[in-house]
Parts: structure tokens; sequence; C-alpha cells
């Protein structure tokens, strides 16, 4: 049986356990052998995007001893996965880094590209709208990104899509990004804060209750200003949406 | 100087017009989308594009000999600068011989990089923009805010306002014909009466000799035909090789730039006029020790289209003034830092790395590659602020091993919890200004596991 690796990242570990939780629920009910190191801490992205790649290297290091063994790695995070697999050529490449950085995927792209699963039987009575994460559109290409003069697809919109009682609304802009942007979130707080109102905003006027996307780090962003704005728009992780289903 | 966050700060404070700005933008970004998309073999050629301008710059030498030997055969005369100082000295020294005292020029970035404005009028000359954008910031004494798009960051009752001053139209009337018509007799006269005439060039031709020069205006070849002597000033990197390269560009500049099939102008000079002088300056400034650099090389593909700017998120919702340098957006934040390392090292942290530039640069520079590029740089060379760069040595000993990793996250997640507002919401807390904490959770994801599966599955296998 082929043994996949959890990776749970830092900020979810600390802030958004639920999220981890839904994402080892739902790989169980597909019924995947998961297991989750118990020393992983984090891929190394907050400090490389910083401009401290360095600085990094123990973390990348730390990472690939931890999931060198598994088939492959599985994580609710497309920026993390983006980071790990583009951006490990800091490292020696030995076969182990090798390995871990062809293996690991998104919760999504893991399951409609390797698992071949599009109906995950979820039933989730919402309007739901979709912030296409800009690590995972542009870096993983989960999607086809709105510049780009080809085919159109979202393999989140896929996944999505068949779930009993959803209305997946549309976006004025669709794929914008929100603003978070890791360090940019702090250097540039204004500009930060008033592309992620823009695009809550964009979700709100097209009747959202609901904004889902492939990485928390966005929505903790958007949950930041939603919460401080006292909106009632909600932010829920594309994992937590899978596991609403009867598998 | 104030730095790019505190300008953007600043541009925001004005929340309609940061709308405004954002949506104007926006706007050109849907056009480019729609003129790319009646064009199926777009990415193709871009893919075209791209390697055209990698294999121009690869044999870059030979080219600008090529150029040159043909711009002389033409009859035309050839001058080379290697930096702005230089270029400045050979512009005013080809006015002075010739006893010239008035010169209109159209649009060129390149002379706003090189100051040549300013220097002209420090040494007795009248220099007129003849760019409609151009003219209306070179009134305003304001540098350009976009590169395409020089006065995008007015409104047109502010140039009602401007023009009532300069070009003394009717009091509060800002209907945009009436004030383009305005500027039109205003120029017509300055192009009657000018000795000189300098353009940008768009496209230099290496095996005819030829400058190709686009515009919308037409104000470039109003230039060139009414003065008798005409100069047109480019940067190396503008060589293809030859026409059929350049019908692959005509195609992408104006689709990218503003949604138009071509402009409305593109003009070919290949000589001088009977009776006139016809000077081609080539620049370096910095070019050549760019196409060293391994990393950076990609960025002189670029052609001043300007679809990275009108793309990216941050420009618009900070204006092109925020950034300091000549060239703003994507593409300025890696060739400022290029320019001047020390003045410019705030440009690469300013976006989110989201990668819409690229995608939409014609040329297929990997703008957002090159940006993140640029912070490893800066980092290594020690230019971040201490307390940045010792945030980052904790940062990574935290991150790198598990034990220490637990125990912080169980430290910082009991803080946000028990500590008051007023502590974690602290002047010092950039986060959270404007944005809530997320809400702390007892249990990490790890302690839950811990609890949940091993704790239980080992009670399983006693039981
Ligand atoms: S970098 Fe690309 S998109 Fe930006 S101005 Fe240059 S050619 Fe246009």
């Amino acid at each position: 049986m082929i043994k996949v690796g959890l990776f749970i990242p830092c900020y979810i570990d600390q802030f958004y356990p639920q999220v981890g939780i839904a994402t080892l629920e739902l790989l169980q009910k597909i019924g995947l052998n998961i297991v989750y190191p118990l020393k992983q801490t984090c891929c190394g992205q907050p400090l490389a995007n910083s401009g401290a790649e360095r600085e990094a290297i123990p973390i990348c290091k730390n990472f690939v001893r931890n999931f060198s063994e598994f088939d492959y790695i599985v994580s609710p995070s497309g920026s993390c996965v983006y980071y790990i697999r583009e951006h490990y050529n800091i490292l020696d490449q030995t076969d182990q880094v090798k390995k871990v950085r062809q293996n690991t995927y998104e919760l999504c792209e893991f399951i409609v590209d390797v698992l071949g699963m599009e109906d995950l039987k979820i039933e989730y009575p919402h309007k739901v709208g979709i912030h296409q994460s800009c690590h995972g559109l542009r870096g993983l290409k989960l999607g086809m990104p709105s510049e780009l003069v080809a085919k159109q697809f979202s393999k989140v919109h896929q996944l999505l899509k068949k779930a009993k009682g959803i209305e997946i609304i549309s976006l004025g802009r669709k794929d914008e990004c929100c603003g978070f942007g890791g360090t940019f979130s702090v250097i540039e707080p204004e500009v930060s804060v008033k592309m992620g109102k823009e695009r809550i905003r964009d979700h709100q006027i097209n009747g959202a209750e609901i904004i889902t996307a492939t990485d928390m780090s966005c929505l903790m962003h958007l949950e930041g200003i939603i919460r401080r704005q006292n909106w009632d728009t909600k932010v829920v992780h594309i994992a937590e949406i899978l596991n609403c289903n009867r598998l | 100087m104030i730095g790019h966050s505190e300008k953007a700060a600043q541009f925001l404070k004005d929340e309609n017009r940061a709308d405004w700005h954002d949506q104007t933008l926006w706007m050109v970004r849907q056009k480019r989308d729609r003129a790319a998309w009646s064009v199926p073999e777009w990415e193709d050629l871009r893919e075209e594009a791209s390697q055209i301008k990698n294999h121009a710059l690869s044999n870059l030498d030979n080219y600008l000999l090529q150029f040159e030997e043909k711009v002389i055969g033409n009859g035309a005369t050839i001058h080379w600068a290697s930096d702005a100082q230089e270029f400045n000295d050979l512009i005013l020294r080809i006015i002075q011989k010739n006893g010239a005292k008035k010169i209109v020029k159209s649009k060129s970035m390149l002379t706003e990089e090189c100051g040549l404005n300013p220097f002209l009028e420090k040494n007795g000359l009248e220099v007129v923009d003849t760019d409609l954008g151009e003219r209306i910031i070179q009134f305003r004494n304001e540098p350009p805010s976009h590169i395409v798009l020089p006065a995008i960051h007015l409104k047109k009752e502010e140039i009602g306002e401007l023009f009532e001053e300069k070009l003394k139209t009717a009091k509060g009337n800002s209907d945009p014909q009436y004030l383009t018509a305005a500027a039109r007799s205003h120029l017509r006269e300055k192009f009657l009466a000018a000795d000189v005439a300098i353009t940008g060039v768009n496209f230099a031709i290496a095996d005819t000799g030829t400058v190709v020069v686009c515009t919308n205006e037409g104000n470039a070849d109003m230039g060139v035909h009414a003065a008798k002597i005409q100069i047109h000033c480019m940067g190396i990197e503008k060589i293809i090789p030859g026409t059929n390269e350049l019908a692959v560009f005509t195609r992408m500049l104006a689709r990218s730039a503003t949604g138009q099939p071509i402009t409305t102008y593109t003009s070919h000079y290949r000589e001088p006029k009977a009776g006139g002088q016809m000077h081609v300056v080539i620049v370096d400034n910095g070019r050549s020790k760019l196409l060293g650099n391994e990393t950076y090389r990609n960025s002189l593909k670029c052609i001043r289209c300007g679809a990275c700017m009108n793309t990216c998120p941050v420009y618009r919702r900070s204006g092109g003034h925020s950034y300091n340098y000549v060239i703003p957006g994507p593409i300025g934040s890696i060739l400022g830092p290029d320019s001047d390392i020390n003045k410019f090292k705030d440009l690469p942290f300013v976006s989110t790395l989201c990668g819409s530039c690229t995608n939409v640069c014609p040329v297929k520079i990997n703008i957002h590659d090159l940006l993140y590029d640029w912070r490893q740089e800066i980092s290594e060379k020690k230019l971040l602020p201490l307390s940045k760069r010792y945030l980052m040595k904790i940062t990574g000993i935290v991150l790198a091993h598990n034990t220490v990793y637990n125990l912080s996250g169980k430290v910082a997640r009991w803080a946000i919890r028990n500590l008051s507002g007023e502590l974690i919401y602290h002047r010092i807390n950039v986060w959270g200004r404007e944005r809530e904490l997320p809400e702390v959770p007892r249990e990490s994801f790890k302690q839950w596991y811990r609890k949940n599966t091993l704790e239980r599955r080992s009670v399983n296998e006693q039981g």
C-alpha cells in the first residue's frame, strides 16, 4: 500500500488545527495509509520570501529528513507545496531531495491528478466564492490563470462543482491576488489590506456567504479584515469543504 | 527618501482616487485580455518574441555593428554614449553645433532615465514634450507615473484646471475633447517653430538601419517632419534582426499596452530628409553590465509595453510615483535596484509575488522570479535593517528545530490568548492595525494528533 505523508504547514498547525484535521480525516476516509511525521515544522518559505533563503536551508533539510520515506506528501497549502517543488533547488539535489520535490502535492491536485477522483460526494448547501490563491493557481497550475490565452480550467472548481447544494458564485475579477503575500502583508500593510478588502467586496457583492481557498494564509488575512470590519462573510479552507461528505 | 510603503499609504488615503486608479488600469488590463484572445496563437507569439529578444541580446555585438553600418550607409549619423552624462552632452553638442534653440520631443523613457530635459533646460534651451500625457506632467513638473500612460494618476478635472492656467482654456471645462483640441493647437505652434525633434525608439532594425517609433498621437511624425534635425535615442537593447521580427512585435506591443490591435502610427525612419540631418544615438547606461548578469539579463528583453503595471494589483493601488524609480511597477522593481541597489532596495519587496506580471509579459520575462532573486541578493548583501535580519535568524532557528518550534508555538498561542488587547494590538504590530489576529486554538494540530491518533492507537494496541 502506498504511504502518504501529511505535511501541515506551521501556521495551520498553530492557528488552524481544524484544517489539518479535515485534511487527515478526508484522506483517511478515502482509504489511504496516511502518516503525520511528528518532527516536522515548516517548509522554509516564510524566510525565503523575505530574502533569507540561506537561513531557510536547515528548515528545508528538516523537511526532507521527515518526508523522504513517503511515496507521496500531501499538504493543504498550495503555497508551501509550490515552494518545496520550485525552490528546493537551493539544496544539494540528493535522491531524497529529488524524491520529495517530485512527490509533494497540494490536496486538490493530489485528489484530481494522482487519485483521479472528482466526485467526493460532498454535501455543502452554501453560496461559495473560490479565491484562487496565486501560488496554487499560477505556480502549481491548479487552474488556468486569466492572463493566459489557453483553455480555462480549475481543479478546485472541478472538485466543488459536483457538491450537493453548493452554489459557486462568479467573481468580477476571477483571480486577483488577495494581498497577503507573506512578508508583504507587514511590509506594505496599507496596500495589503486594501487589496484584501476589495477581494472580500468582490465576493460579497456577488453573493458569497463563504470564501474558500487552497491556502489558509490568504484566508487568515481575509478573515482578519472581515473580523475587524464586523462583516458576516465566513472563510473556510477547501479541505474543510471537501471533508463534508458521505465517503 | 520616502520609501514605497509610506508613499503607497499616502496614495491610499484618498480612497476614491485610489479606487478610480485601480479600476481605470484594470479596464486597460481587460482590454489587453480581449486583444490577446483575438489572436489564437497569442502564447506562441509570446514565445517567439521572447526567443527573438534572447537571440538579439546574445548577438548584440554583431547586430549593433550591422545596424551602425546600415545607418551610415543610409546617410544618417550614428553616436554612441556610454552613460547618461555622455548622452546628455552629446545631444547638447548636436543642438549647439546647429545653433538650434527650440526642441520638441516625443515619448522616450530613455531621455527620462538620463534626465535630458532638465539638462537641456539648464543650458538655456526650450524642450517641449509633445505626447499629450507627457506635456501634462511637464506642465506640472512631475515625472511620469506610468511608462505608457504617463499622466494616469490625474483626473480630467485636474487637467482642466492645469490647462486653464497654462493654456488659458475656459474655466471649469474639463471635457476631454475640448482639452485635447486646446493642447493640439498649442503643440502645433511648437512643432512649427522647432529646430530639432527628438524621439525615442521602440525597435531598431539591424539589417535595414531603420528606427521604428510607435505612437498613438502621430506626434513623433509631426516633430520629425517639421524640424530640420531629427535625433532618435535608443538603448542598446532595442535592436532586432530584421523586419520579419518586427512584425511579431508590432502585433504584440499595442495589444499588450492598451488593447489596440496596433498603435495608430508605426513610423519607420531610415534617412534624413533633403537638407536635413538624422542622428541616431545609442546608449548603454548600465545595460551592458546588466547583459553580463546571468540572473537579471532577462529584464533587458522588456519592450516597455506597461502590461505588467496594468495587471499589478500593488501598482494599481499605490500609483507609479510611490516607486521613486523612473520606471515603476514590477519591471521597474527589477531595473531600479540594478541601477542603484541602495537607493531602490525596498522595491523587490513591493510585490506579493502573485505572478500575474510574468503571465502578461509579451516577451516572457519571469518578472516575479527576478523579484524573488533580488530579495535574496539584498538580504545577502546585508542591506535589510538589522532588526529584520535578527528576526530572520531567530525564525530560522525556531523553524529548523522541532522542539523549539513546538515550545514557541505554545508560548505564542498562550500570549495571544491571554495578553490584553492593548499589548497585542500595539503600534508595532503592523498586522493588527487593520486586521485581527487569528483566534487562537488551545491545542495545535500536532497536539491534537498525538492525543487523538497516537494515544488512541496505543490504547487500542494495548487493549
Ligand atoms: S516587463 Fe514585460 S510586461 Fe512589463 S513593460 Fe516590459 S515587456 Fe511589458
